[in-house]
């Protein structure tokens, strides 16, 4: 079984040297906080949250992370290389023919992807099903997390697994969804509300506040699968 | 006798009990016949409601644990309707399940177009690496079930109430039998075509090749056949749309003079109801119609 997080290792960057890797995708000398809505978030996730390492990426008993919203994935990558997943030499290759780190992930390419993505809506599904499929193996120690954003949301499929994952009591299901005001309409009366009256748990924090996203992410919540709603500066 | 969906719960229902690896997930559709199964094995008889694409993704993310899924519900709603999710949650993540249906393209003519999904067989051949199972007969769907269930790969089973009087042995890699000899040309019948087919050449000097397992099309078989012949003229018989293995009969016989005719399904909505044999005259699939393409066509 899993059960250490993948602090990053000895010698590799720490949060403070993340800008650093993602500029070696972007290329840009400074980039935008509001860019990278979702670094905070997976930060705290894959250092102190997650009970997945580099050696245990193939373990049955790990803990995993679908990343739903494939679109400017360059946080992913530099926290999975921050971590040690790969090396950050791959970094620099970023969309070019030879590099395995695509403008969208592909899991059977990037080590630590477990899944492609790109296509809005397809992560929380998947992430039902593994749930589904490690219950049926008896594995309800490995929890899984998907991450998503707002707009996001406006997926029909979606909806068809929140609806049924609050009912079935996937109390392993974990979704985080990125808050940056993207969606065209909006979500009257707050994204959390969706899940709430679909049965799941959930926390709205400030998307930016690395303790307040640690204690959304680790509060209990028996029983009913859990959303936290991290919300960052409006998309521009 | 039981049909082709009886005989999937069934058998499906006793795998599961034999294969700890096996889970089937449901859409409503057939959750009454899987009932006791699901009693029997509430974590891997899963059923996500009206819920089209959360069941192919379920299914999927269910694989992505090494489980090995049945995901089933009409044709429309299994392989049409989430199609991008079968495209992605399968295809793209590289990992296998088995897709059921049942319906197929005219067994509730009284339904109407909204449950007939002729195209399916065609929108996966815009996909890598599917098997297709086209049984013709109950006893041939569940060999081509367990055949199924025992892989890793990424399998469709299409089911139908149109069935032959008879089975035969079907799967194993064996590719398309022949079932009858002639010299004036070859006939593939696919799946529950095959009675038809045979009732429509009877007393031709053709070819008659069985093809239940549909992809991968069996090349070298029909390329036996055909050179056993003196001309390479081949019809293909199915009962989904028109035409949908012409391109890979092609392929098999681009290194000989051929012509190929496809017959099948109309690509035109008939906005009919009645029943099955009158929309398989509609398609001229009736024996009779049948006959005068066939004959037509290979002018024997």
């Amino acid at each position: 079984m899993t059960n250490t997080t993948a602090a990053p290792p000895r010698g590799l960057p720490g949060f403070d040297g993340l800008d650093r890797l993602i500029t070696l995708m972007t290329g840009a000398e400074k980039h935008a906080p509001a860019a990278h809505s979702t670094t905070d978030a997976l930060w705290v996730l894959y250092s102190r949250v997650l009970r997945v390492t580099p050696e245990t990426v193939r373990d049955p008993g790990r803990d995993r992370f679908l990343l739903s919203k494939g679109h400017g994935p360059m946080a992913y990558y530099a926290v999975l290389a921050a971590h040690g997943f790969f090396d950050e030499e791959v970094l620099s290759g970023f969309g070019t023919y030879a590099s395995p780190l695509g403008h969208h992930p592909d899991r059977l390419l990037v080590p630590g992807a477990e899944i492609g993505s790109g296509s809005l809506g397809h992560g929380l599904p998947l992430a039902v099903g593994t749930v589904l499929g490690l219950r049926a193996q008896g594995l309800t120690d490995p929890r899984v997390w998907v991450l998503m954003g707002d707009a996001e949301l406006d997926e029909g499929s979606n909806h068809e697994a929140i609806a049924h994952a609050g009912p079935a009591g996937l109390e392993q299901l974990h979704t985080l969804v990125i808050d940056n005001a993207s969606a065209t309409h909006g979500w009257p009366g707050g994204i959390a509300s969706r899940f709430e009256a679909a049965g799941w748990s959930t926390a709205t924090v400030d998307g930016r506040d690395h303790e307040a996203l640690y204690a959304a992410f680790t509060a209990p919540h028996p029983g009913r699968p859990r959303a936290v709603v991290a919300r960052v500066e409006p998309k521009g | 006798m039981d049909t082709m969906r009886d005989r999937f719960i069934a058998t499906a229902s006793q795998l599961l009990d034999e294969q700890p690896r096996l889970a089937v997930v449901l859409a409503d559709i057939s959750a009454d016949g899987f009932a006791p199964a699901r009693r029997a094995h509430p974590d891997r008889v899963i059923n996500v409601g009206i819920r089209e694409q959360l069941l192919i993704g379920a299914g999927a993310g269910m694989a992505l644990t090494g489980m090995r899924p049945i995901v089933h519900t009409f044709a429309s709603f299994l392989v049409e309707r989430p199609f991008e999710q079968v495209k992605l949650d399968f295809g793209h993540q590289g990992v296998g399940g088995v897709l059921v249906s049942a319906g197929g393209s005219y067994d509730w003519p009284a339904g109407g177009f909204t449950h007939m999904a002729p195209g399916d067989v065609a929108l996966l051949d815009t996909l890598d690496g599917w098997t297709v199972h086209v049984p013709g007969h109950p006893d041939e769907a569940e060999a081509l079930l367990r055949e199924a269930v025992d892989g890793d790969d990424r399998v469709y089973v299409r089911l139908s109430l149109q069935e032959n009087r008879t089975a035969r042995a079907v799967g194993g890699g064996a590719g398309f039998p022949v079932v009858r000899e002639g010299r004036g040309g070859t006939v593939v019948a696919v799946g529950p075509m095959l009675d038809n087919v045979l009732a429509a050449t009877e007393g031709l000097d053709v070819n008659v090749l069985y093809a239940t397992t549909v992809r991968p099309f069996d090349a070298a078989g029909l390329r036996r056949a055909v050179g056993a012949g003196p001309g390479a003229d081949v019809v293909i018989v199915e009962p989904y749309l028109a035409g949908t293995s012409t391109t890979a009969a092609n392929e098999a016989l681009a290194e000989v003079p051929h012509r190929v005719l496809g017959l099948g399904v109309g690509r035109a909505e008939l906005r009919r109801y009645g029943g099955m044999d009158e929309h398989l005259v509609a398609h001229g699939l009736d024996p009779r119609g049948l006959r005068e393409r066939i004959t037509g066509f290979l002018r024997t």
